[in-house]
């Protein structure tokens, strides 16, 4: 199973969610099984499952690290299903689509290779829809403390007294 | 509370802003007995109240009220409503510099001079010979607690230096070390040193880097004769039939305007607000803003030659570790016309965090190209550029009437064309922080283009001539004798290096020039 199979509907999430415990998925690639995600997905409210599905798919496609799960861009997306947004979202995916259709595809997410789908991504770089979402996840996704580790970045020290005694020279490599 | 000084006063010094100028400025005037107002657009933040968190402090300490932005400079296009990235609070920014404390060199106050013409370029020599700076210098290197100054010494290099300092030597620079820094390397002044915790732009939390916000104001406060007036927002000057300035008009805390009386007003708002109030100051008398009769006021902005260049390497160097500033190629900071340029430029580490890595490694960019940069964060090291700009009159602070601020103020549009001078000093600082960066085995190289500028300066600047320019030799406006400016917008030219220690010792030795006139009553 992957994301792009994934139509479910609020019902199925909740369901598979309650049937898989801790962990509820949309396809496999999206695994939540942190409370955090999982309350996200209970609250898609406004965006059809599969617009955000096809959203965090597009967020990755934008800003690619494999080793970031998907809950990460599934968390730095989430402020898109509110009922201000849900509109102009539903219809810039709708454009998303269409162009995967135009290649050949039914959706964007059945696109199967990165190189395609960031082809059409591309081709829509300069809409106001690729630049907000392009730019919300600058900070959307980057500045999520949780996702600092998986880079290395060790965020505030003062807590530890700063790194005067804990390898603010310690390169050994030089 | 009661405040110190009457609204009606009209012996206070009313100084704007106080951050390196007007912070410094208010306590020296103090010290000597002056009265002084000091009128703040932001808030009072101390070590306490510092965030070590990038984006959480900028929303904490950055000045975001609207500005606009117009001209080919990148910044245009990539930060269009951000063209600066300074500091709203008690101390300007000094919060947030990193605390490069250069002198200038002799033949950067010559520049005019030294440079000759150069096409398209507004440059002008300072009406100050350099060896009446060495003493204030001093004193300001004293008062900030500059390492490699007065005996004190250097700061430890961190792994970010050790790697520039390695590609740096390897290359044959000569003037290579841990710079000249407002930070302590041991305890001094009452502050103590530093703890190598990185966020230096974020506001010292040890207090281990020198701010006006927890130094000269609360020493002036002490006195008795300085009075801070936090979240005031002044939103004009005001003047009488005869041409002299006779105080301010502000907006208080509570959205209430005020009127502050004064003796002698000095402006201090960053080279974005100072010529932005001049301008919105306009009057009968005075219709194209106050001290402007050269037209001079918002031109010839400079924000210095800068850009970064970051480089990854195949093992672990962690930059954020430590000062964010932590050491300084000087030898291409000499003037050598045979580079291709004139003037020059100065080499000095930088580290950001992962999230403003983020935002300002390469603006817009994104895709695998991009992120593959960020996955090896852990292995990148960081310099950054900063160099001679090219004064020019047409790179100015106008007023957009288009957009207001909060208070119905039209904002500052910041316009900058880069001199070419300016893309051949970029692009040769580019080769050079990569080729250092290359001789320490550089698997790959970033060269980043600008950030919002930290360093704004010019756009009230001194001149021997009121035709030239907006102030004399002493910051003391041309056009009317108790209007000053004591921010870095008095500077005529922008040299290599980090302005800080320059604004101080022009405040300090404004500080002098203003209390013997009011001695004299000549003021």
């Amino acid at each position: 199973m992957s994301i792009r199979n994934q139509t479910l509907t609020r019902r199925q999430l909740l369901s598979q969610s309650a049937m898989m415990g801790t962990s509820f998925a949309i396809g496999a690639s999206f695994v939540a099984g942190q409370a955090e995600a999982a309350n996200w997905a209970l609250e898609v409210e406004h965006l059809k499952p599969e617009t955000m599905a096809t959203l965090i798919q597009m967020a990755r496609d934008i800003y690619p690290h494999d080793q970031v799960s998907d809950e990460f861009y599934a968390i730095a997306v989430k402020g898109y299903d509110s009922a201000d947004t849900a509109e102009a979202t539903e219809a810039g995916i709708a454009t998303l689509n269409a162009a995967a259709q135009g290649i050949g595809f039914a959706t964007y997410i059945d696109v199967g290779w990165e190189r395609d789908r960031v082809d059409l991504l591309r081709g829509m770089e300069n809409s106001a829809f690729f630049q907000q979402i392009r730019g919300g996840l600058v900070t959307g996704l980057y500045n999520q403390k949780a996702v600092w580790p998986i880079f290395g970045y060790e965020g505030e020290s003062y807590s530890q007294g700063g790194y005067m005694y804990r390898g603010f020279d310690d390169i050994n490599w030089l | 509370m009661t405040a110190p000084f009457d609204l009606n006063d009209d012996n206070v010094v009313v100084i704007i802003g106080t951050g390196a100028g007007g912070g410094v400025l208010a306590n020296e005037l103090a010290q000597k007995g002056v009265s002084v107002v000091a009128l703040e657009a932001g808030g009072r933040y101390l070590p306490e109240d510092y965030i070590n968190d990038e984006w959480d402090s900028f929303g904490q300490l950055a000045w975001t009220d609207p500005r606009t932005t117009s001209g080919d400079w990148r910044v245009a296009k990539d930060f269009s409503g951000l063209p600066a990235w300074i500091v709203k609070a008690v101390g300007g920014t000094t919060t947030h510099w990193a605390g490069a404390s250069l002198r200038f060199q002799d033949h950067e106050w010559k520049a005019k001079t030294t440079y000759g013409d150069v096409q398209g370029a507004n440059l002008l020599d300072w009406p100050i010979d350099p060896r009446e700076m060495d003493d204030y210098y001093t004193k300001a290197e004293t008062k900030l607690g500059v390492t490699r100054t007065g005996g004190r010494a250097g700061l430890p290099g961190n792994n970010n230096y050790k790697v520039f300092e390695k590609g740096a030597k390897a290359l044959g620079y000569e003037h290579v070390h841990t710079g000249r820094m407002a930070i302590n390397s041991a305890d001094n002044d009452d502050r103590m040193a530093c703890q190598q915790t990185g966020f230096c732009f974020q506001g010292c939390k040890w207090g281990a880097k020198w701010s006006s916000a927890y130094t000269d104001i609360p020493r002036g406060e002490a006195t008795g004769n300085l009075e801070v007036r936090e979240r005031c927002h002044v939103m004009r000057i005001e003047h009488d039939q005869q041409g002299k300035v006779t105080g301010v008009v502000y907006v208080d805390a509570d959205s209430n305007q005020q009127q502050q009386k004064a003796r002698v007003v000095c402006v201090a708002g960053n080279s974005i607000e100072s010529p932005r109030l001049l301008l919105n100051s306009a009057s009968a008398m005075f219709p194209d803003g106050l001290a402007n009769s050269s037209g001079q006021v918002g031109r010839n902005y400079m924000r210095h030659v800068t850009g970064s260049v970051y480089a990854t390497f195949d093992q672990p160097v962690r930059m954020w570790r430590g000062t964010t500033m932590a050491g300084i190629i000087q030898d291409e900071a000499i003037n050598d016309p045979s580079r291709g340029f004139v003037g020059g430029y100065e080499l000095e580490t930088l580290a950001l965090g992962l999230p403003f890595m983020a935002a300002f490694l390469d603006p817009g960019g994104w895709g695998r190209e991009f992120t593959t940069a960020l996955d090896h964060y852990e292995n990148m090291a960081g310099m950054w550029i900063v160099g001679e700009d090219m004064p020019q009159e047409t790179n100015r602070i106008t007023l957009n009437h288009a957009v207001t601020d909060q208070h119905g103020l039209p904002v500052a549009d910041v316009h900058f064309d880069d001199h070419p001078n300016d893309v051949a000093m970029r692009n040769h600082a580019y080769k050079q922080g990569i080729a250092v960066y290359e001789a320490v085995g550089a698997t790959r190289v970033f060269p980043t283009p600008p950030y919002p500028s930290t360093h704004n300066l010019g756009t009230n600047r001194m001149s021997a001539n009121a035709r030239d320019g907006v102030v004399n030799a002493h910051g003391q406006t041309h056009d009317i004798a108790n209007l000053f400016v004591s921010d870095g917008s008095q500077f005529t030219s922008g040299a290599a290096e980090n302005p800080t220690l320059t604004i101080v010792a022009l405040a300090i030795r404004q500080a002098d020039f203003i209390a013997a006139e009011m001695n004299k009553q000549t003021l």
